[in-house]
């Protein structure tokens, strides 16, 4: 749909309703409204980008208890909290060491402009972190620009091959994503330009629905066998992560451990996606918070908790989230959505365009239409120059550093001379759901639901 | 015979092809040593046990011999070189083939020449379920039949059947072209059966005699792509 001008509201300010005695239906709110309006009108399912928007228990309902009489604190400035991590050295001769634990998540060229990609490297190599390929291939300047690279190994193999597999720092396959466990990619035609399509080996123009399972093997028992081929073609030198969409962890991560995985990504259900049905994207799968103890209890049952590094994704937004989710076990987090932002993704300086699309600053989920006007998740010549990756870059590394002096600040305050060093015993849940989900107690007691004591 | 302990024990004999024992040697050691190989080298491999991962990552012009059965992955995104496998492969066989050409005596197991890239894939004997899988570009000639969902979600390439297809054959196909002799149990979603052309008779011909195979070009039949999923639709909706 496009709206070349902007229409006069049709309703009255927020205000004027409330005055009017007016009420919204919780059941039936102007969102839902829309969305059955949407679909009367054109039969077709809603598609949009962004991970889940509903609102689920969160890191925001957990609360770190720093460190006073019992346990003394590290001094601000002077006292080391380390930050770094390394991933992969189960089996790889050449493990990844990073200087910060928040990487850059799978986004695909294709979905994401040239210029997007390489400010992700860009941004990421400045502060000597990870960034990921995604189901579409390897470009020329995300790896010239990246330093770790991850090349993501998808259902579809779009732009695979052992040339690029060789250049990779780590292999990624890639199970699910948070956004839909259990669906494939998608990529509609406006976004299929000849340089996607041939990197694809697809016609220009058409709406791409990629596999949702792999074409050459079948559970826990052939990935073993396909992670032998992986390290057999790379010599055994590049480590191998698996990545799953949060859906069931404690199996899924026992299982990718038993199946070879030097590290295991999960992605909850706020993660984000390109192009993925709505009611796919806000309706399958758990929350973050829901899933990393799951799979760290899977970890720690078969001894393998940070000898397996776990990296989490999906709602990564601050340090304290970062510290939150290491603090509940992850040795590593995966940032998408926080990182788009940051290059320049909503961006109020295009609010009259994002206006013009029908969406506004802030709410702009239309990445699979590509005309985004911050020239990220577009394929449009004159939309991505908009984007300079240098620039794009330079506010990523600034970002994924207060990210990381966030998290820091926090460790020290619980007395932690490493980011690893933090554990659930430095958390308590503001709300029951959160203290069920995270497995911490609710603040002020000793309850956790359906693990210890009684409220 | 070496038993590639030692790396002295990996360079060719000039009289002859390297044979390496799998009875004894590891797979990692064949497969880092045939990474290190030079052109013009030729290997043969005895003992294969069904073995899996076996001459994976091939990336220059050799020529391997597998004596026996391997197991899953037999030449995966095997490059340039020339390898023959004298007895059945297992599943994944010369999954995402870039180049150069993977022989199999007998049969194939699924997912044979799986996202395959280029290249030609020949299996003289059947090949099971997901041959071609998301092919894109590679070239496979089949001399028996082939199993069910046979090129599902084929994007480029030539896949050539001398038998039957099983059921679904070529659903939701992109642009590769299907070449079946014998029967088609059932076509998959947007795959029809298309003509045959003097510039297919022609390439069907190259096809097979790349192959070794003395068929008839004439006697086969054309499927491909209806174009109709390409873009998402209302009236297509049950088709997703």
């Amino acid at each position: 749909m496009t709206i070349t001008s902007v229409p006069t509201p049709a309703v009255a300010p927020v205000q004027d309703i409330a005055e009017l005695g007016l009420r919204e239906s919780a059941t039936f709110d102007r969102a839902t409204i829309a969305d059955i309006q949407r679909a009367a009108a054109t039969g077709v399912y809603d598609i949009r980008g962004w991970g889940a928007k509903r609102k689920v228990p969160h890191f925001d309902d957990l609360l770190f208890l720093g460190a006073s009489m019992s346990r003394y604190p590290l001094e601000g400035y002077r006292e080391k909290c380390d930050t770094d991590v390394v991933l992969g050295d189960r089996y790889a001769s050449r493990p990844l060491h990073l200087a910060t634990p928040v990487t850059i998540a799978g986004m695909s060229f294709g979905a994401l402009s040239a210029n997007a990609k390489e400010a992700l490297g860009r941004g990421a190599s400045e502060v000597g972190t990870s960034t990921t390929t995604g189901d579409g291939g390897m470009t020329p300047e995300e790896r010239g620009q990246s330093k770790h690279l991850v090349y993501q190994y998808l259902p579809s193999r779009y732009g695979m091959n052992p040339d690029d597999l060789r250049k990779a720092d780590a292999i990624e396959i890639v199970l699910g994503q948070g956004a839909k466990p259990g669906g494939g990619g998608m990529l509609l035609g406006q976004k299929i330009t000849e340089r996607v399509a041939g990197m694809r080996t697809l016609p220009v123009g058409i709406d791409q629905r990629s596999a949702s399972r792999h074409p050459d093997w079948t559970g826990p028992d052939d990935l073993e066998i396909k992670i032998g081929e992986l390290r057999e073609i790379t010599d055994w030198k590049t480590p191998i992560y698996v990545k799953i969409g949060a859906s069931r962890p404690y199996y899924d991560t026992a299982l990718a451990v038993k199946s070879g995985a030097d590290v295991v990504v999960l992605d909850g259900m706020q993660g984000g996606t390109a192009a993925t049905q709505q009611v796919f994207i806000e309706n399958v799968g758990i929350p973050t918070l829901a899933a990393i103890p799951q799979a760290v209890q899977a970890l720690q049952e078969l001894g393998m908790h940070r000898k397996v590094q776990l990296i989490v994704s999906g709602g990564i937004r601050t340090g304290a989230d970062v510290a939150k989710a290491m603090a509940l076990g992850a040795d590593a987090v995966a940032i998408g959505t926080a990182a788009l932002i940051a290059l320049g993704d909503n961006d109020p300086r295009y609010a009259a365009e994002y206006s013009a699309l029908g969406s506004a600053a802030g709410f702009y989920d239309d990445f699979q239409d590509g005309r985004d006007p911050a020239g990220i998740t577009t394929q449009d010549p004159e939309l991505s120059s908009r984007l300079d990756p240098v620039a794009a870059g330079k506010r990523l590394a600034n970002y994924l550093r207060v990210l990381t002096m966030e998290a820091q600040t926090i460790a020290r305050a619980c007395g932690k001379s490493h980011l690893h060093n933090l554990e659930p015993e430095d958390l308590v849940a503001l709300t029951i759901e959160a203290s069920a989900m995270a497995r911490v107690p609710l603040a002020g007691t000793s309850w956790i639901p359906g693990v210890q004591g009684s409220f | 015979m070496v038993t590639l302990t030692a790396p002295e024990a990996t360079a060719p004999a000039l009289d002859g092809p390297t044979v390496v024992d799998l009875a004894g040697a590891p797979v990692r050691d064949l497969n880092q040593a045939l990474h290190q190989g030079a052109g013009g080298q030729s290997w043969t491999i005895t003992n294969p046990g069904g073995k899996h991962s076996l001459a994976v990552g091939i990336n220059a012009d050799v020529s391997v011999t597998i004596e026996g059965h391997a197991g899953y992955y037999a030449a995966g995104m095997h490059q340039k070189g020339t390898v023959e496998i004298t007895g059945n492969a297992g599943v994944g066989l010369a999954e995402n083939i870039m180049s150069g050409t993977v022989h199999v005596k007998g049969d194939a197991s699924q997912s044979a020449a799986a996202t395959g890239h280029g290249g030609l894939v020949v299996i003289d004997g059947n090949a099971g379920a997901r041959c071609g899988i998301s092919m894109k570009g590679v070239d496979i000639v089949v001399g028996g039949n082939i199993g069910h969902m046979s090129a599902f979600m084929a994007q480029a390439g030539r896949l050539v059947v001398c038998g039957d297809a099983g059921d679904a054959l070529g659903d939701s196909i992109y642009e590769a072209r299907i070449y079946v002799k014998g029967t088609v149990a059932s076509l998959g979603a947007d795959c029809i059966e298309k003509p045959l052309r003097a510039e297919h008779l022609e390439e069907l011909a190259d096809l097979l005699a790349a192959a070794g195979r003395t068929d008839n070009p004439a006697d086969f039949k054309r499927y491909g792509s209806a174009r109709n999923l390409y873009h998402f639709h209302v009236d297509n909706s049950t088709a997703y």
